[in-house]
């Protein structure tokens, strides 16, 4: 204060006048807050009812033996996961399932990132070749699943006649274990493709001019220099993206072997979580179905979880 | 005054530039037309133009980055129409850098060594490093770019990445990216536009130093003047594609072809005062008349170019000089730039005076300012500059004699 001898009456004054102010800011706060609630409750309620609360009933269903509809049902503790650990059935399912990740990650990103280069790379008709690409990836996958079938079909099928054809021997490519999964794969890589590429020729529009003209001027001038010099380090961060989307699509694959398989032959073309839909909704196992769900769950997660810590430090550079 | 020290000295240099009535265009856009222009083995060229002149385009048909619709370039005694950027022993430094972000700075300054020096096979990943010859050939390259990094100041720098290094550090880098392998041409793409005020003038100087200590020919395009006047041994004006004038700084700015060349270059501007030609040696402007030595008919319109500084403080009226209203002094330190308003002129003439010779000038003051007849510029109505004979001081009083 300054003012070199206030007298009583202002210096009341002055009081009343900041225990007012303070009233203001106090009622400018509570304020703040309410608006604040009132905007993220509507997504906060939805989260908590459609997400948190089923993910955390299906962590309490995986602990009990309830089977579907049952109107009693007993907790149980970790036998469900026993029982799943031991289960050949759920070991097949995991180890396909992993192996059909393993296959159609990389050729989806490869096979994406050619196309997407070389559609780059010409000059005409580059809109009519990112269409019938990426055609597969907007059409309903059951639909496309029955088209397959009919190309498969061991007798009348396109695929066995043009083999005949051509004198080749051909294949119950559906009903034979070694060929099952490979096939559910390639329809697979031949469903998320036209995605992989359309992000990757986004990716590659996004590359400047200015790194390939200096590629060019300091000698890197040959495809698979510029592919290495350029290209693939600045496509880093689509290629990460890709590959966790993609990987969380494969893990997910389910519409195929419903239409195409149902799982066989044997356990053949099982996967988690057609084994998850079987077990819950078909053996009405509910108990044992929410106990591979999270099992499910964990694995996905961790992928992420480790992709994202992984990848992070190598593809940006910042 | 024409300068003849870069012209003509091109026959068995190593890195002169002949461009030889280079023509682009793109579709229907003319970028280019008809650039003709020689440039001497170890010569500082400056293209300077305001953007879309067609002076980066220029720079990258000679880098190979471009082809030219027209026309052919030859570096040394070899044409390089059609040769690839690689073969033509020319390195460049861009307006973003474009230092590869993935790579360290030590990676970034070996790539230009390792295309060159390795061949596709050794370059493989993996298994390159374990063919005859990669590991020797590494450790060279290892060490030319640690020397080049060490001259350039960058040395501590050499295990970052690009995205950890200042502006200044990175155009540092782009440089030293250019210059590890020793090329004959050196081409520079406005590398100084992306920096602060301060940090541009300094490395104005550590450019010009470099190009001194390497001797080897520069081709630098800039639409700062400033750039331009600083460093260059001759800068080549730009405008639509065509080349105005090509001259060292000081005959630009002094002795102008041009009326867009004497506007481009010069800050302030330069003043342009329109007046008809009477008697074949007067100029009248605004009220005021000026003795000129022009060859031109009776009536004809003209333009006198008038630099800021060429104006002087004078007593009174009279030929040569022009009287208004100050309108705005703008100190300098050891300048003033005075606005002046003259009646009948729609633009303020601008007058650079010395502080210490024009003390107290206020606005609303009227002030005389005279101009010596050898700084007057003409130029005709085309924008060609107009050449006088004779402007000795002898006429100029047989002049005044006649006036008064």
């Amino acid at each position: 204060m300054t003012v070199a001898s206030p007298t009583a009456p202002q210096e009341a004054g002055i009081r009343t006048d900041t225990a007012a102010a303070r009233r203001a800011l106090r009622n400018q706060r509570i304020a703040e807050v309410l608006s604040a609630w009132s905007l993220a409750g509507p997504a906060l309620v939805l989260l908590v009812v459609l997400f948190f609360l089923p993910v955390l009933s299906v962590f309490a269903i995986a602990l009990t033996d309830w089977q579907f509809g049952a109107s009693t049902l007993s907790f149980v503790g970790l036998a469900n996961f026993r029982e799943v650990v031991a289960d050949q059935g759920f070991r097949a399912s995991l180890a396909n399932t992993l192996l059909y990740v393993v296959i159609v990650v990389p050729g989806t990103i490869v096979l994406g990132l050619a196309i997407a280069l070389l559609i780059e790379s010409g000059k005409s008709c580059r809109a009519f070749y990112r269409a019938i690409h990426f055609l597969p990836f907007m059409a309903t996958l059951t639909a496309m699943a029955i088209a397959w079938e009919a190309l498969l079909h061991p007798t009348i099928g396109l695929v066995n006649q043009t083999l005949a054809g051509l004198g080749l021997p051909s294949a119950n490519w559906l009903r034979d274990e070694n060929t099952v999964l490979p096939i559910l794969a390639m329809i697979g890589i031949w469903q998320n493709l036209g995605y992989a590429m359309v992000l990757f020729l986004a990716g590659l529009k996004a590359i400047p001019q200015d790194f390939y003209d200096a590629a060019d001027i300091d000698g890197a001038d040959l495809w698979f220099d510029r592919l290495r010099t350029v290209t693939l380090p600045m496509l880093g961060p689509v290629a990460m993206f890709v590959f966790i989307v993609v990987a969380l699509k494969a893990f997910e694959t389910f519409d195929t072997v419903q239409v195409l398989t149902q799982g066989g032959p044997g356990h053949a073309s099982e996967m988690l979580l057609y084994t998850l839909y079987r077990e819950s909704f078909e053996y009405l196992r509910t108990g044992y179905g929410a106990s591979v769900a999270v099992v499910f769950l964990f694995i996905v997660v961790a992928l992420t979880l480790v992709q994202a810590r992984v990848m992070d430090k190598r593809v940006h550079y910042q | 005054m024409k300068s003849q020290i870069y012209q003509g000295s091109m026959t068995g240099s190593k890195s002169g530039i002949r461009f030889e009535r280079i023509g682009k265009s793109f579709g229907a856009t003319s970028v280019l037309r008809q650039v003709s222009l020689n440039i001497a083995d170890g010569e500082f060229l400056t293209l300077l133009g305001p953007s879309g002149c067609g002076k980066s385009t220029l720079l990258r048909i000679l880098a190979g980055l471009e082809v030219q619709t027209g026309g052919s370039v030859a570096i040394g005694d070899r044409l390089v129409d059609g040769v690839r950027p690689k073969k033509r022993d020319v390195a460049m430094v861009f307006q973003s850098y474009a230092l590869y972000p993935h790579m360290t700075v030590q990676e970034n300054m070996s790539v230009p060594l390792r295309m060159r020096r390795l061949s596709p096979w050794q370059r493989l990943p993996l298994l390159g490093r374990f063919l005859p010859g990669t590991k020797a050939t590494a450790a060279e390259i290892e060490l030319d770019v640690m020397r080049t990094a060490k001259a350039l100041g960058i040395g501590h720098l050499l295990a970052r990445k690009p995205g950890q290094l200042s502006g200044g550090q990175r155009q540092r880098v782009a440089v030293g990216r250019a210059m590890v392998r020793k090329p004959a041409v050196f081409l520079m793409d406005e590398p100084l536009s992306n920096l602060d005020a301060k940090l541009r003038v300094q490395m104005r100087a550590e450019i010009k130093e470099l190009h001194q200590r390497l001797g080897v020919t520069f081709v630098y395009v800039t639409h700062d003047q400033s750039e331009a006047m600083t460093m260059s041994d001759r800068v080549a004006v730009m405008l639509d594609g065509e080349l105005l004038q090509v001259a060292p700084p000081q005959e630009i700015y002094a002795d102008p072809d041009d009326r867009r060349a004497a506007e481009f270059i010069g800050s302030p501007k330069i003043n342009m005062l329109d007046g008809k030609l009477r008697d074949g040696a007067l100029v009248d402007v605004a009220g005021t008349t000026f003795a000129v030595a022009a060859d031109a008919a009776h009536g004809t319109g003209l333009t006198l170019g008038i630099r800021p500084e060429a104006f002087h403080l004078v007593d009174a009226g009279g030929l040569n000089v022009l009287t208004g209203a100050v309108r705005l002094v703008e100190h300098m330190g050891s300048d003033l730039f005075v606005h002046l308003n003259v009646p009948g002129m729609d633009q303020p003439v601008v007058a650079r005076l010395l502080a210490e010779r024009a003390p107290h000038i206020a606005p609303g003051q009227t002030l005389h300012l005279g101009v010596k007849p050898d700084r007057l510029l003409m130029f005709a109505a085309d924008g060609r500059r107009l050449r006088g004979g004779d402007q000795s001081d002898a006429k100029v009083l047989r002049m005044k004699e006649r006036v008064q």
